[in-house]
């Protein structure tokens, strides 16, 4: 899932200050599951706003709606019928979900209410980490099912770094290395051959390098 | 009265303020002996974090608190919320409730034509 951390509710009270009445929208997709933009936590974010407005004396008003997801046409155009009546929509969903508001409804101002942090697994309750960095280009079936694009805190290819020390990395003793954790995925699957071969250098132009990415699927194109 | 203080999420606090609260006390059963395992634990940490946001909402992180006993304790039930209310009483009306009544006092001033 994609994941976000709420920003500090400061942060969220300085964005609507120009405002008196605004939406504050949740997504049911990634940020419900994390814990960080579904319904529960529009709840909780315009309950704390409204406080935080009355305390200064200025009230403010918000329509609490939580859409299907809103990195689709079809949900964020569900505004459509009463935006106009609102100056501002403060989105809980991830960044990507913010920019298509904004591009959806131009002539309101989106603002973010979630910081969005990466795409990434739940280790246990209240606990997520990173992943995948969507570099465009899978090598897991190389690499034991580990990533080390991302679990690798250099992002390197050949093994581990000499920063690696008793199975963890140099940044951290919480971060595991990479390398090692491929290397005994790979022993245990008795397949240390996938890491004696010799692959070519990998191509980054369907990461970042190649600017912003798009897929375009012909066959579902109308 | 809910069954478990586990289904005491942070809105139902926060909507408390909203209705005019004053203050707020959670009251569980003692750590360890939730019949729901960790009901009145994940409580504390909603607790914890209502308190926070009412810190950042200038409302005052002290205006919520979380309580244990078990539910033979009616004298010490009492004392906690005897403790709770001389606690609130010392911190006086929550600042949207002193911004409500100055709201109302401006409201009823303009509309006498005085000077509030």
């Amino acid at each position: 899932m994609i994941t976000g951390d709420p920003k500090a509710l400061e942060d969220i009270v300085a964005m609507a200050e120009p405002h008196d009445k605004i939406i504050l929208a949740g997504c049911h997709g990634c940020v419900t599951v994390c814990r960080a933009g579904g319904e529960k936590e529009v709840q909780v974010l315009a309950s704390a706003l409204r406080l935080a407005r009355e305390a200064a004396g200025r009230p403010i008003e918000i329509k609490e709606v939580c859409l299907e997801r809103q990195c689709d046409p079809e949900y964020v155009e569900l505004l459509r019928p009463y935006i106009a009546d609102y100056e501002a929509v403060i989105s809980i969903a991830c960044g990507a979900g913010v920019q298509f508001l904004a591009e959806h409804h131009n002539k309101t101002p989106i603002f973010p209410g979630l910081n969005t942090t990466f795409i990434g697994v739940a280790e246990a309750q209240g606990v997520w980490s990173e992943r995948c960095q969507a570099c465009g280009d899978c090598i897991l079936h190389l690499t034991g099912g580990i990533c080390p694009v991302t679990r690798c805190s250099k992002s390197i290819f050949h093994g581990p770094c000499g920063g690696s020390v008793q199975g963890h990395c140099e940044l951290s003793a919480d971060i595991p290395c990479a390398w090692q954790l491929i290397i005994d995925r790979l022993e245990s699957l008795d397949r240390m051959d996938l890491y004696e071969q010799l692959h070519p250098m990998k191509g980054w132009r369907t990461s970042r390098h190649g600017g912003p990415r798009k897929i375009v699927r012909e066959d579902l194109t109308k | 009265m809910v069954p478990c203080t586990g289904r005491v999420e942070e809105v139902l606090m926060l909507r408390a303020f909203e209705n005019g609260a004053d203050g707020v006390m959670v009251v569980g059963c003692l750590e360890g002996d939730c019949h729901f395992v960790e009901g009145n634990l994940r409580a504390r940490k909603r607790v914890a974090r209502v308190a926070a946001l009412l810190k950042a909402a200038k409302v005052g992180a002290d205006r919520v608190r979380m309580f244990n006993l078990s539910a033979g304790e009616g004298t010490k039930f009492a004392a906690f919320a005897k403790e709770m209310f001389e606690h609130i009483d010392g911190l006086g009306p929550s600042p949207i409730n002193i911004a409500r009544s100055e709201a109302t006092a401006n409201r009823r001033a303009s509309s006498s034509g005085d000077t509030p």
